[in-house]
């Protein structure tokens, strides 16, 4: 019986085939997002592991908390270098180095504008150029080791890039305006490729003066003797140590610093939730496509059960020709998941998130994985087809044009699809609507009810096909004449088979349209909170909008003549309340550039903040039940406690502020913060928005390479950037389930082909010409497509909404994208001319005697 | 010998006349009755018919269209279940057997031969007739499967695919299958209804010679007059009911039968 299901696979290797692609493309994305994600923490670990090579134990200033409110590490504070004589003077050290490191002092490209783009690290370093390396992770590739004030040595990466060479200048950004330096060297980590990173290096005594951190160490790196044991070196040296500095395992720095790169973690949950989709509507294929196939050899089991097949065996050749397509489906998914971990991690760079790589790691884990979920799924989607199968009776086999029993609860279908849909609608209304549901419950009754939706809504589909396809097959028999009106039904002929082939896009495009929602929704609110605050003319913020900017391009821009006002908002972290937040520094000037709704005190509040004054929203202040008086306890990563009293409360708009929880003067937060920056800066300029004033204050920045200056208009856009950024990636990994429900289109089509080949034969030999037979074929796809895509759209409308009402409260309005929809309707109706291309040229290729004998 | 109730006693004088063992017929239907649909749109197709098919003889059952004939051997083939009335096949009653009852006995008793031949495509000629051994999980016996391909034939062509083949040459396929297993019983149904007259005569040669090689017991349903001029034994099905029964006859016997029960 094995053999005779093999042998069958291998008769019908078209049909085989194209059900394999419905799982191809779900396993692919499994495999690529192990590959990638595992290739992307193998270079994190690699980079971890090098930077603490030889060394025994390493010396760091203490910190509050080791990553601020949005995920990065925090820099620990420097300590003087006194200490690094003590260390070496200890009879058990073999030898200790000091470094300095900073993520604040940029490449400069040729451009003019900072090297590292979208986030990306910008890595520096000190080296000590005669002393010996063996602390040092980095490898000259060409020239020597920085030495003397200006002397850089750069990445090998930035230099091929970027076109720079030993003997070059290159520009760098530190703490202030940009400075010319003399490139000694070209670096890199061995074995890692660092990404969008970029790396600068200097020698000790530069790096302390760019970095502003004169006389002082931010790293000591000790190896102790022969026969020494790590906590007896540690021993040794932690009394000697100040009580802001600590000294740690490097074993267990090693394992701390793996930890904090758990943002690949993230990554991976990310993509594998969309590997989940592809292959839920790769699932969706499947069942169809053999519940098609299945129908068609009603013949073929009827005869085998006369011949003494039993039910079992018949369900076991059909579940094991799922097993064999959905293994080599699996198979060639796996290895091109190898191929798709490199588009996707091109992907990644186009939006702006270039993470370090080394060679590409193809786990056992990946393996096991990709195959056992592509295989599982494929028997899962089978069991159904199967079961029916089972259900044929031997007379079949002498009865002409048998065609399958409807199933054992065949009756019960039509409330069971309606039960369906209710129950995952209440779920979704639960989870959005539920009031103290716990976040994990909210999920789950979330996910479980969008899976339910998906199938009452592809269950019920069947009868909304003839409604739906009369109204949208109605343009098909206007352009395609007797061909559009046989294609419009024939797309009703079958209302079970279009259902379900519409079903597989219909999951897609509701995802597509319900995040399009979704981000139309984020961006209506975002602009009417700046159109609400933003009162000033000009904005000045890093290139990318979001990365904070030394206060000394503030301070230069001061300086600009057509300047009345000027209000830089600090940006930092600090402990409140027991957990990590954003802090930020309001001017005394605030006022004059940013409206404020002051539920308590007044528009004076900035100007009145002094030394121990707050203020905040009044979301923080009723969480923490705050009101004009109350203390608040606040610690910044460098371990400095301090107390500030509230003296305004503000309304926090929808679309959010440009403030933290907490906001204390900027006098306050330069005390605290060793190198305080800027989110933002806003000023006003006499005369307001003129290009000769946006002249003035672009020149008055342009030492900053970091720096940009945008109308209140150009920073609303800006602002908006990322949100695009993310959208377009959401959209580029939907793609994956369209495509994948394409393809199921594809197999319907080619299927319906063979089994209306006498049909088709007629149609030809009655003269329905090669072009008419494409067309016929093409508009039965549109119309199926489109089907797909009406119940989509319209399933994404309905999520969006249930998540925008129940996000209202974050400010998230429901607002539909009425471009982006008929970008939609579109996309679709395009998805339904590619997935025609090959079945419509089969049909118009088939010979019309031969066809006509087709049995 | 068994009660032949509704048989006349001359058809059962034939019958007795047969080579029927000891052992009793090898399939006995009493009573048999179909009806299709329900109310004022039911049609019977069989109206109590009973039969005994004796070992090692071939039966033919003749009719004109929807005479029930069809209707007949899939009900004593167990393809259908009769509307009342018992059908036993060796000895077994069927009506209460259960699905994997019912194909065991398939498997064990029952050999089918088709109009459209129903062979496997991706399966070579030999593969199809061993298809019910390896269905049943059973060993060929080599020498056994050899003759019967020298028998129907197709030594020569064993690894020929159904579509390298003719029709003739299918259904010769399709007759090693159906003897592959040494059935109690084949059922014919039409074998050659898609063949042309001179292939026609060459299977029902192959089918005759598996009577009397092997003492093959056939039920074949036709309604080829030269088809049932190779049996042993004619009965004429009209309106859901047994009308005559014939011995071994030649093909105008047969043919005037018919224009009688046409005639009536």
């Amino acid at each position: 019986m094995i053999k005779v299901a093999l042998k069958g696979l291998a008769g019908r290797k078209l049909r085989a085939s194209l059900s394999a692609f419905a799982i191809i493309l779900g396993v692919a994305m499994v495999s690529g997002t192990f590959v990638l994600t595992d290739t992307m923490n193998g270079a994190f670990d690699s980079i971890i592991t090098q930077s603490y090579k030889n060394a025994d134990v390493v010396v760091s200033g203490k910190t509050a908390f080791d990553t601020d409110s949005n995920g990065n590490t925090v820099q620990p504070p420097s300590f003087p270098e006194s200490v690094l004589a003590k260390i070496k003077a200890l009879p058990d050290v073999n030898a200790a180095a000091g470094s300095l490191t900073d993520d604040k002092t940029k490449l400069v490209g040729r451009d003019g504008k900072v090297v590292a783009k979208g986030g990306a690290p910008n890595l520096a370093f000190s080296v000590d150029p005669g002393g010996d390396q063996r602390f040092n992770p980095l490898e000259v590739t060409a020239g020597t080791w920085p030495e003397g004030p200006n002397q850089v040595a750069i990445d090998s990466g930035t230099a091929s890039k970027q076109h720079y060479a030993v003997g070059d200048t290159i520009g760098i950004q530190s703490r202030g305006p940009v400075q010319t330096f003399h490139v000694a060297g070209i670096v890199k980590l061995p074995g890692v490729s660092i990404g969008g990173a970029t790396m600068s290096v200097f020698d000790i005594p530069t790096a302390q003066k760019l970095f502003h951190r004169a006389g002082k160490l931010d790293v000591i790196r000790v190896q102790a003797k022969s026969g020494v044991s790590t906590p007896q070196l540690l021993a040794e040296i932690k009394p000697l140590l100040p009580a802001t500095v600590q000294a740690t395992d490097v074993a267990a720095q090693v394992k701390k610093d793996k930890k904090s790169v758990s943002f690949t973690s993230f990554i991976k949950y990310f993509l594998l939730a969309f590997a989940g989709i592809a292959l839920f509507v790769g699932s969706f294929v499947i069942a169809n496509t053999l519940s098609i196939t299945i129908a068609q050899r009603v013949r073929e089991f009827a005869t085998l059960r006369t011949l003494g097949a039993t039910r079992r065996q018949i369900l076991k050749a059909v579940v094991i020709e799922a097993f064999v397509v959905g293994a080599l489906g699996s198979v060639v998914g796996l290895f091109l998941g190898l191929g798709l971990a490199k588009g996707l991690n091109a992907l990644f760079k186009v939006i702006g998130f270039d993470l370090p790589t080394a060679g590409t790691i193809f786990a056992t884990r990946t393996i096991i994985v990709s195959l056992l979920v592509g295989i599982v799924i494929t028997l899962v989607a089978s069991l159904r087809p199967a079961l029916r199968a089972t259900r044929v009776p031997p007379i079949a086999a002498v009865r002409e044009g048998a065609t399958l029993p409807p199933g054992r609860f065949a009756r019960l279908m039509p409330i069971l699809a309606l039960i369906t849909l209710a129950l995952g609608i209440l779920l979704l209304g639960y989870g959005v609507l539920g009031h103290g549901l716990s976040t994990a419950n909210r999920l789950v009754s979330l996910g479980f009810g969008v899976v339910l939706l998906f199938f009452g809504v592809s269950s019920n589909a069947a009868r909304l096909v003839r409604p739906l396809a009369s109204i949208l097959g109605w343009p098909a028999t206007r352009i395609g004449g007797a061909a559009g009106v046989l294609a419009r039904d024939n797309t009703m002929r079958n209302t079970k088979r279009t259902a379900s082939t519409a079903s597989a896009l219909m999951i897609g495009l509701a995802l597509v349209t319900f995040v399009a929602i979704l981000g139309q929704g984020i961006r209506t609110s975002f602009e009417s909170a700046v159109d609400q605050l933003l009162k000033g003319n000009y904005a000045l913020t890093a290139t990318d909008t979001f990365t904070p900017l030394a206060v000394s391009a503030e301070n230069q821009l001061a300086k600009a003549p057509n300047l009345t006002t000027i209000s830089g908002v600090r940006a930092g972290s600090a402990r409140i309340y027991g957990s990590t937040d954003n802090l930020t520094g309001a001017d005394k000037n605030l006022a004059k550039v940013i409206h404020l709704d002051w539920k308590e005190g007044s528009t004076a509040v900035p100007a009145q903040l002094g030394m121990d004054g707050a203020f905040v929203d009044h979301k923080f202040a009723k969480k923490h039940h705050l009101t004009l008086g109350s203390p608040i306890k606040v610690t910044t990563p460098s371990n400095h406690t301090f107390t500030v009293h509230v003296k305004g409360v503000f309304k926090l708009p929808n679309g959010g502020s440009p403030f933290g929880s907490v906001t204390i003067s900027n006098a306050l937060f330069d005390k605290n913060y060793p190198s305080p920056e800027n989110e933002m800066v806003f000023v006003n300029v006499r005369g307001g928005i003129t290009d000769a004033n946006t002249r003035i204050l672009d020149q008055q920045v342009k030492g900053f390479a970091d720096a940009k200056i945008q109308t209140s208009a150009q920073f609303k856009k800006n602002f908006e950037r990322p949100i695009n950024k993310i959208l377009i990636l959401l959209y580029v990994l939907l793609l994956l389930s369209v495509i994948v429900s394409l393809f199921g289109i594809v197999n319907t089509l080619v299927l319906t082909v063979f089994e209306r080949t006498r049909e088709i034969g007629m149609l030809r030999a009655v003269g329905m010409t090669r072009r008419q037979t494409r067309s016929m074929i093409r508009h039965e796809s549109i119309v199926t497509a489109l089907i797909g895509g009406v119940l989509g759209m319209a399933v994404g409308v309905f999520l969006a909404l249930l998540v925008t009402h129940a996000l209202s409260s974050e400010g998230i309005v429901f607002a539909v994208p009425w471009t982006s929809l008929v970008i939609f309707v579109v996309a679709t109706i395009l998805v339904g001319v590619l997935a025609s291309i090959f079945p419509a040229r089969r049909a118009a290729r088939l010979n019309v005697l031969e066809a006509l004998q087709y049995e | 010998m068994s009660e032949t109730v509704a048989v006349p006693a001359q058809m059962a004088a034939t019958a007795a006349a047969g080579e029927a063992s000891s052992a009793g017929p090898v399939v006995s239907a009493t009573d048999l009755t179909r009806r299709y649909g329900e109310g004022d749109t039911a049609v019977d197709a069989l109206r109590g018919v009973s039969l005994d098919v004796p070992k090692g003889q071939l039966t033919a059952v003749m009719g004109p269209s929807g005479s029930g004939k069809s209707t007949l051997m899939h009900i004593l083939a167990g393809l259908d279940k009769p509307t009342s009335g018992e059908v036993a096949i060796d000895g077994t009653a069927i009506s209460k057997l259960n699905d994997s009852d019912l194909t065991k006995l398939r498997r064990r008793h029952i050999g089918f031969i088709f109009q459209f031949f129903n062979l496997l495509p991706m399966l070579t000629a030999e593969e199809n007739i061993l298809l019910p051994l390896s269905i049943a999980g059973a060993k060929p016996d080599r020498p056994w499967v050899d003759e019967l391909l020298d028998r129907i034939g197709l030594a020569d062509r064993r690894t020929h695919r159904p579509a390298e083949l003719s029709g003739g040459q299918q259904q010769r396929v399709a007759i090693g299958r159906a003897l592959v297993s040494k059935p109690t019983i084949v059922f014919a149904d039409e074998p050659t209804g898609n063949l042309d007259s001179t292939t026609s005569g060459e299977i029902l040669e192959v089918m005759r010679s598996s009577v009397d090689s092997y003492g093959q017991t056939t039920v074949m349903v036709t309604h080829d007059a030269r088809a049932a001029a190779i049996a042993d034994r004619i009965l004429f099905l009209d309106d859901g009911l047994i009308v005559k029964e014939l011995g071994r006859s030649d093909a105008h016997e047969v043919i005037s039968v018919l224009e009688d029960i046409a005639a009536r």
